[in-house]
């Protein structure tokens, strides 16, 4: 959205409640509470192991919690199909993971005409008109491993905002990035956000968590240690295992 | 000298390889392209079924499919053959007559179906799991990702291992011959094995390996031609790939996925 365009998002709140989630006797996940706005965005920061891309799960359940619930516009989303959630939840991840076998134009209708039931035209029409919007038009016939890692996550950000989603999750998408691509991503991510696109945004940039986000997470050992608004969390953490990971970090 | 034109002739007889030609196309190519045509084709479809099967969240599914393809991969091709069609010829001949072509596809096409379908369990387990994630993140259900993403990409890696089981079948059909063949019915070995008996000489079998040849080399060539494809990628239109060039292109080794809720 380089030029500015605008897109206009129907965003909702999210929420979740006292999510617990254990592999085995490893306890992950104990009793995470989220709560994102309408048209917010939400950092989640913390330690690797500490249990922020699971937690990511769970708000779309790729993996189901043990316990706890997750509300979209104060409506709980545990008893609707997961399938049918997960089209009204955009994520992003680490290794993109775009499709490789099929070029950027089929990547993005691939899911808008199977999930979203659009006639060829039309997907073709919202595909290009997409990746109009991350500046990537001119690569619609390009297979994603002959992109650059950046054009790569912004054509699976393309891809997941093609099927208009009300909430997007990113799962550290700019940590496979080599130094000088992550700023394009980086900066796509806050026009979503400043877009009023509804985010829980797991990240290791933490520029990017004090400038873009309304309310940051510091999440330890499956535990929220700390949540607040931005200035509070970088500038006068209350923990002192936030303090330390700030520390380490900055 | 006189002993070196004896073994020359035994190989290289023109009057019998000449006298043979005739079966061996009229006669014998068809009946082996008929034999390991349709078993591939069944033996790819069935294989399939069997690679779902053997990645199935059922266990049910599971162990018979590993069952099966330890069976049909362990025995020798001719004891299957034999099993198969001597132990069910009665009713093999109730239903099709005195053809033993029926059976004797069954039998390849089962062995076929184990072979081919640990080649599609193998190439469909070696995706990289992100492509799962990455597709039910989009809402497709469990089997959509599985159809329409992992398996088409599974597939192409394994394509190269594919043809090489078609060339084995190519190869295995001529041990339909222990069944017993009509003159009509046999295939490239049994004429150049029988014509090698009523001539005495070797010629018409070394012709029978050269028929071979010219169905299984071109094979063996594909499966280079496909297989340095699939590693290259196909050119795009769009000239030279820009920044790293770190990534996949098909056929490739997935990078590892490394999220920590994965484990």
């Amino acid at each position: 959205m380089t030029e500015e365009q605008q897109e206009t998002f129907s965003s909702v709140s999210l929420a979740t409640r006292d999510i617990h989630l254990a592999f085995g006797t490893n306890r992950v996940l104990r009793g995470v509470d989220l709560d994102v706005g309408k048209g917010e965005t939400a950092c989640v920061i913390g330690p690797s192991g500490s249990g922020k891309s699971t937690f990511l799960r769970t708000i779309n359940r790729l993996i189901e919690p043990d316990k706890g619930d997750v509300l979209l516009d104060g409506v709980s989303v545990l008893d609707r199909d997961p399938d049918r959630l997960r089209q009204q939840i955009g994520m992003v991840f680490q290794q993109f993971n775009l499709f490789p076998h099929m070029n950027v134009l089929r990547n993005l209708m691939l899911p808008l005409r199977r999930i979203r039931k659009l006639s060829a035209d039309e997907a073709e029409q919202v595909a290009r008109h997409q990746l109009e919007l991350v500046g990537l038009a001119d690569k619609a016939g390009s297979r994603p491993g002959h992109l650059s890692g950046g054009q790569q996550q912004r054509v699976a950000i393309a891809r997941a905002l093609a099927m208009r989603p009300e909430v997007m999750l990113f799962d550290e998408a700019t940590s496979a990035l080599d130094p000088e691509l992550v700023k394009g991503v980086l900066s796509l991510m806050a026009d979503l956000s400043r877009q009023g696109m509804t985010m829980v945004v797991v990240t290791h940039e933490m520029g990017f968590a004090r400038e873009a986000s309304d309310v940051v997470v510091f999440l330890d050992q499956g535990v929220a240690v700390e949540t607040g608004p931005p200035e509070k969390i970088f500038d006068s953490p209350d923990s002192p295992r936030l303090r330390q990971f700030l520390s380490d970090v900055l | 000298m006189d002993q070196l034109s004896t073994l020359w002739d035994t190989f290289f007889n023109w009057q019998s390889m000449r006298q043979a030609l005739p079966d061996m196309l009229k006669t014998g190519l068809p009946n082996t392209l008929i034999l390991s045509a349709i078993s591939a084709l069944i033996g790819t479809v069935l294989g399939m079924l069997l690679a779902m099967a053997g990645i199935s969240r059922h266990r049910w599914l599971r162990w018979p499919a590993r069952v099966y393809t330890d069976i049909f991969r362990g025995l020798p091709a001719v004891v299957t053959i034999l099993l198969i069609g001597v132990g069910l010829s009665q009713i093999g001949m109730k239903m099709w007559g005195p053809n033993p072509y029926p059976l004797g596809i069954l039998a390849l096409s089962l062995i076929a179906t184990a072979y081919i379908g640990e080649i599609f369990r193998s190439g469909i387990q070696s995706v990289d799991p992100g492509q799962f994630e990455g597709a039910r993140a989009l809402g497709f259900s469990h089997s959509a990702a599985l159809l329409l993403v992992i398996i088409p990409q599974g597939i192409r890696r394994v394509l190269p291992a594919w043809v090489n089981q078609l060339i084995a079948l190519i190869k295995d059909s001529s041990l339909v011959y222990f069944l017993g063949l009509a003159a009509g019915q046999r295939e490239l070995f049994r004429i150049g094995q029988d014509a090698a008996a009523n001539t005495g000489n070797e010629s018409a079998l070394l012709l029978a390996g050269l028929v071979y040849l010219v169905l299984t080399v071109p094979l063996t060539h594909f499966v280079n031609y496909v297989d340095h494809r699939l590693r290259q990628g196909r050119r795009t239109r769009t000239g030279p790939p820009d920044a790293d060039e770190t990534l996949l292109t098909a056929g490739e080794t997935p990078l590892p996925v490394t999220s920590e809720g994965l484990k």
